[in-house]
């Protein structure tokens, strides 16, 4: 006869004699181990912009286009600036002509069906720029969407897209709450901005970082604590876009408003 | 020019990678599942609960959906950038996107009504088949046949009574099990728009079930005017060749069979309307109440700029009129012909206010696009995602079934089922 004290005593046992197998696998887990060996993990790729050093040039829509190959005349971009216009009389206008690759050299705000409204200086009560790319989500809804599994996510937190893979379903760009995918017009894949992955990963910049001539973009490792970009972030205050969406973006704004959509 | 580009004009402040991009075969896409979905409900109201008045239009329902099954996919495959890949959906399927379950669904939706069918139809193959091996000098077309009934019997040549009620207990099981599921297809496709949290019109969890509701509508819609379409080409051809007029049916038989069927169908109709429009507006209410971030532009694109399409033509010609129309007493054959269309008109806008509505305004909330259906088609792209590719979607099933009712008698076909 087992009295209850012993069945107890067993019960406990037993289970943490159970338990051990689970925390063995547990220790062995492959994934970390090759992660560990080829150093991911150590890598998060975040982005910063500070926009109150953006003069919106568009040099950076300009090197993005070229470098990654976006048709040059094609009214579609990985990167692009927006400006913001508040008028003396409680106005707000925005616009982005052509992603502003050719910088806004007019105080014309481009209405869209070939409108403008001119804004004169003296009405102005404030006015800004803002870059904007994709935000490399840590919750990407992109990525969750794509039937195929075309558009994933790297460890160091890069969304990329196979283009041999992709059905062209649209289903990411409907899933993008920031509007950064399109169809590539040459390639009809879904294609977007992926941080200059074949730059970053050789220890370059992006070809937009090094193509703005004040600094307003900078681009870092977050999980490196000596890394200005996570200095700026990790000590000062940032913003990011629409983080109603629970989308994590990695992407931070210095100076960032509520007015930005 | 940009994937997009052509269809789309932008007003205000929208985003430069911004277009409808999901254009009218997106539009065509649920539309076509609701019908599928809808026919097969219908053919099930009586052979799983039993609605003896259905009976006629059942077997009519169960074919007809059978053929609009192979329609369903075929928008997908137009709106497709890369339509030869969309085999990768079965091959890397990716199951956290919603997209990624459809060659699941669909397939195991068809077997369904294919063996469906096939209890339903056995008898006939296998009579036909001995009926064409006996005959002499058969034609080519008659060889044909042959072979097809033949292959279709699958080897089971058992009739016995005592093996047809077998078929016919098989038949309500498949039945019972297909509703589900086809509800599920199209709830499902519901669930596609309903799921996209980036856009503040199709993101609603009553999204499947309205999407389910107004299915079951237009599917049951389309079954009664096919129904009196070919009922009409009976009359006609008997009207032709009066001697022979086969089986119980005189002209006057078949009037008197159409309209009681088209009466108890609609008021099946009724009701499944009168359920998706109380969702719709449910739906419609509860944003203007709540009036989160996103009413503002929502509010301008439905009292503003779509109201004509969402309130006259959607909610006015397609909704409001037709019931009222079915709910006047003594139902006439050429009312119910206005009705269905118009049911069927409104169940189209439906799809195409919560698509290309749901494109209408930018994702900044700051600004608007227009969507122009590309009419004359001057390139591949405008073609199969224009009006004419959108036509053809809908012609499609018509064939089909045409071709079908020839392997699947429709009518003249004695069966206790
Ligand atoms: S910004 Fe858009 S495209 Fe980029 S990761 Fe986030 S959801 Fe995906
Ligand atoms: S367009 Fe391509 S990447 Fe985007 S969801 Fe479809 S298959 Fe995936």
């Amino acid at each position: 006869m087992i009295s209850r004290r012993d069945f107890l005593k067993y019960t406990v046992k037993g289970a943490a004699g159970l338990a051990v197998p689970l925390a063995a696998i547990e220790i062995v887990n492959p994934k970390k181990i090759l992660a560990d060996s080829q150093g991911i993990g150590k890598t998060r790729w975040v982005f910063l912009v500070d926009t109150y050093k953006c003069v919106g040039c568009g040099f950076c829509v300009k090197a993005c286009k070229i470098e990654n190959e976006i048709p040059y005349d094609a009214n579609v971009t990985r990167t692009w600036v927006e400006r913001y216009v508040n008028t003396k009389d409680g106005r707000l206008f925005a616009d982005t002509p052509k992603g502003a690759r050719d910088g806004f050299t007019t105080n014309k705000i481009d209405l869209g069906l070939g409108k403008f409204q001119d804004v004169k200086n003296e009405d102005i009560r404030r006015s800004f720029f803002v870059p904007k790319l994709c935000n490399q989500c840590e919750n990407p809804p992109c990525v969750q969407v794509c039937p195929v599994g075309a558009t994933y996510q790297t460890p160091d937190g890069v969304v990329l897209v196979d283009r041999t893979w992709c059905i062209g379903c649209g289903y990411c760009i409907m899933g993008c709450p920031y509007g950064v995918r399109f169809f590539h017009p040459k390639y009809h894949t879904a294609e977007k901005c992926n941080f200059c992955y074949h730059r970053i990963s050789k220890g370059l910049k992006t070809a937009c970082v090094q193509a703005c001539p004040f600094g307003a973009r900078m681009i870092g490792n977050i999980k490196d604590p000596n890394d200005p970009v996570t200095k700026i972030v990790t000590t000062e205050r940032v913003g990011i876009l629409k983080s109603e969406y629970g989308t994590k973006p990695q992407v931070y704004y210095i100076g960032l408003d509520e007015e930005v959509r | 020019m940009v994937h997009g580009e052509i269809w789309t004009l932008k007003e205000l402040f929208v985003l430069p990678n911004e277009y409808i991009y999901w254009s009218i075969q997106i539009v065509m896409y649920p539309f076509m599942t609701g019908l599928v979905a809808g026919a097969f409900v219908l053919s099930s109201l009586y052979h799983v609960f039993g609605i003896k008045e259905l009976k006629d239009i059942a077997r009519f329902a169960l074919v007809f959906s059978f053929a609009l099954l192979f329609a369903a996919p075929m928008p997908i495959v137009l709106h497709l950038q890369h339509p030869f890949r969309g085999i990768n959906v079965m091959m890397t399927p990716h199951f956290t996107s919603a997209i990624a379950a459809f060659g699941i669904v669909f397939f195991s939706y068809g077997a369904i009504v294919a063996s469906e069918l096939w209890f339903l139809y056995r008898k006939h193959f296998v009579e036909s088949a001995l009926a064409l091996r006996e005959k002499q000098d058969k034609s080519l077309y008659e060889n044909i046949l042959y072979l097809v009934f033949c292959a279709l019997t699958l080897g089971v040549t058992d009739i016995s009574q005592e093996a047809l009620h077998k078929d016919e207990k098989a038949i309500k099981t498949l039945a019972g099990i297909g509703i589900p599921v086809a509800c599920f297809l199209h709830g499902y496709a519901g669930f596609i728009f309903g799921s996209v949290k980036a856009n503040a019109l199709w993101m609603t969890p009553l999204m499947p079930v309205i999407f389910i509701m107004s299915a079951v509508v237009s599917g049951i819609a389309l079954c009664m005017l096919t129904y009196i379409i070919t009922m009409e080409l009976r009359k006609f051809l008997m009207g032709i060749k009066k001697a022979h007029a086969v089986g119980f049916q005189t002209k006057e038989d078949l009037k008197s069979v159409e309209i009681n069927v088209i009466r108890m169908t609609a008021k099946y109709l009724l009701f499944f309307l009168i359920a998706a429009i109380s969702l719709e507006l449910l739906d419609l209410i509860f944003r203007g109440y709540t009036a989160v971030k996103s009413w503002d532009v929502l509010r301008s694109v439905i009292y503003g700029r779509d109201f004509a399409a969402i309130f006259l033509f959607q909610y006015g010609l397609g909704n409001a009129v037709p019931f009222i129309l079915f709910l006047l007493p003594g139902l006439t054959l050429r009312r119910a012909v206005v009705g269905v269309l118009l049911v069927l008109f409104g169940v189209f806008m439906m799809r195409y206010n919560v698509v290309i509505g749901g494109q209408a305004f930018s994702l900044t909330f700051m600004g608007y696009m227009h969507y122009e259906l590309p009419i004359i088609p001057h390139d591949w792209e405008t073609l199969k995602e224009g009006l004419f590719g959108a036509l053809g979607i809908f012609v499609m099933p018509f064939v089909l079934f045409w071709v079908l009712s020839h392997i699947f008698p429709i009518f003249n076909y004695e069966e206790s089922h």
